[in-house]
């Protein structure tokens, strides 16, 4: 492998658009300077017309879904008498799911936190920025470091009894490593090979938190135990 | 007609608020944009990509939109809604039974939170996949994720208030986690946030405030400074 240099040369021929110039360009450029000129539009009426359109269109369906459902409303707040299950709102129902499985401080604490702080620092991680396929180098190492990490998961998950979480996570490494043992750089089998690693975790972890949404939300009835939604839990 | 119109569009009263005159040129179309105070975060022209709908899926454009709406139906909600025990869910009854449309109003409150929290996620989901999140936007991503934490405060502040079954225990399913956090700083947050050990009068007004000033005026600083970067690093 070569060493690669950190800009490139660019020129162009004609004097009228580009006058002569060097421009470097660094991974940290932004986007739209390494873009060749691009086809411009007014905005007036190009974007506002389509801003328009979209937001009359969501208050239509919004108004439709308002006069078909009603928003649910129970009786009045009784501190005396707990539902049961008592769930919180629908996208808290991972978290809660979460708490099913895990101690307090791990489900309701650790994870959201990390959760966040790994959000936050995704474009701060040369690697996320760089948007190469997941076994373009080091293919051995990538390997080893991979089924290291899912296996340490695993176990905890398997200890915890989480396979709602075990089992999406074991069907995505073995997307992650088909492109390792197969050759083809076509089809499916080649774009999964292009894609980099933070594309997978990103994909893992909004997997993950569907999952546990759905499962929340349809999957759990009194005492958090496992019910069909078509049962009728009250 | 036509000639009534354009006569109401020449006349000095109409040109003293709108100070361009019809977008019929490129230069028309460009002062509409830049006259304009709703507009002129917007450039005069965009790329042609980014105007392309299955780009960006207008996701965050849809979330500004059902901020909007939301502001406007909690602003007329609160017109009727009193945030005490006693109170609220009789109001909540009124709103349903009394008020003309209450239920209408309410509906739409209720389902544009819950479709603005799936957006904004969504709109997460669109600017990492098409790697938007990168120089010179990392610091606006980040300011994204902080938009997408206070969405679900808002949202999840607003539950308590209808003061109905659905509304206490969710409630107090979340604050029992926020008691998980270690260093005791768990039961002081909780305390904090509750105004008491449980959830009662004082977690009421508390959720009231921050649902309807304090988060508000936070999403709305966030907001700004959201877009304002996005027009700073070439978009829209």
């Amino acid at each position: 492998m070569t060493a690669e240099k950190d800009f490139r040369a660019e020129g162009s021929s004609n004097p009228k658009k580009v006058p002569k110039r060097v421009a470097f360009i660094k991974p940290r450029t932004a986007a739209r300077v390494k873009k060749e000129d691009e086809e411009m539009v007014m905005t007036v009426p190009n974007l506002v017309i389509k801003e328009i359109i979209a937001f009359e269109v969501m208050v239509i369906v919004l108004a439709l879904i308002s006069l078909t459902f009603n928003a649910p409303l129970e009786w009045i707040a009784n501190p005396e008498h707990t539902p049961n299950p008592a769930k919180a709102p629908w996208y808290f129902l991972g978290l809660q799911e979460l708490l099913h499985y895990f101690p307090p401080i791990v489900a309701g604490v650790i994870l959201p936190t990390l959760a966040v702080i790994a959000l936050i620092v995704i474009p701060y991680f040369p690697i996320n920025l760089k948007q190469e396929g997941l076994w373009k180098e080091h293919r051995r190492q990538t390997l080893s470091v991979l089924l290291t990490v899912v296996g340490i998961v695993s176990v905890v998950l398997l200890w915890f009894d989480v396979y709602a979480m075990l089992v999406p996570t074991l069907l995505i490494t073995a997307l992650m490593v088909v492109p390792y043992f197969s050759k083809k750089e076509t089809g499916v089998v080649g774009w999964l090979g292009t894609r980099p690693l933070s594309w997978w975790i990103m994909t893992w972890f909004i997997v993950i938190v569907v999952v546990l949404t759905t499962i929340g939300i349809l999957f759990r009835g009194p005492e958090w135990s496992w019910t069909w939604p078509w049962h009728e839990i009250y | 007609m036509k000639k009534a119109f354009e006569k109401l569009f020449r006349s000095q009263v109409w040109r003293s608020m709108f100070r361009h005159g019809l977008p019929l040129s490129n230069r028309t179309r460009a002062e509409a944009v830049f006259y304009n105070f709703f507009l002129h975060v917007h450039p005069t022209k965009v790329r042609k990509r980014s105007v392309k709908f299955t780009y960006t899926w207008g996701l965050g454009g849809l979330s500004l939109g059902l901020f909007i709406i939301l502001v406007f139906t909690g602003g007329l909600l609160m017109l009727y809604y009193r945030p005490s025990v006693a109170q609220a869910y009789w109001d909540m009854k009124d709103l349903q039974f009394v008020v003309s449309n209450g239920r209408f109003l309410r509906n739409m409150h209720r389902w544009a939170a819950h479709a603005m929290v799936a957006i904004v996620f969504l709109h997460m989901m669109r600017v990492f996949y098409t790697g938007s999140y990168r120089p010179p936007k990392e610091f606006n991503w980040v300011i994204g994720v902080f938009l997408l934490v206070t969405t679900i405060l808002l949202s999840y502040t607003g539950y308590l208030l209808p003061w109905d079954q659905l509304s206490f225990w969710g409630i107090s399913v979340g604050t029992n986690m926020v008691k998980a956090v270690p260093f005791g700083l768990g039961d002081t947050i909780s305390y904090l946030l509750l105004g008491g050990t449980m959830v009662g009068e004082n977690a009421l007004v508390r959720f009231y405030v921050l649902h309807c000033f304090i988060i508000p005026v936070a999403a709305v600083v966030l907001m700004a400074i959201h877009f304002w970067r996005v027009r700073k690093d070439g978009g829209v």
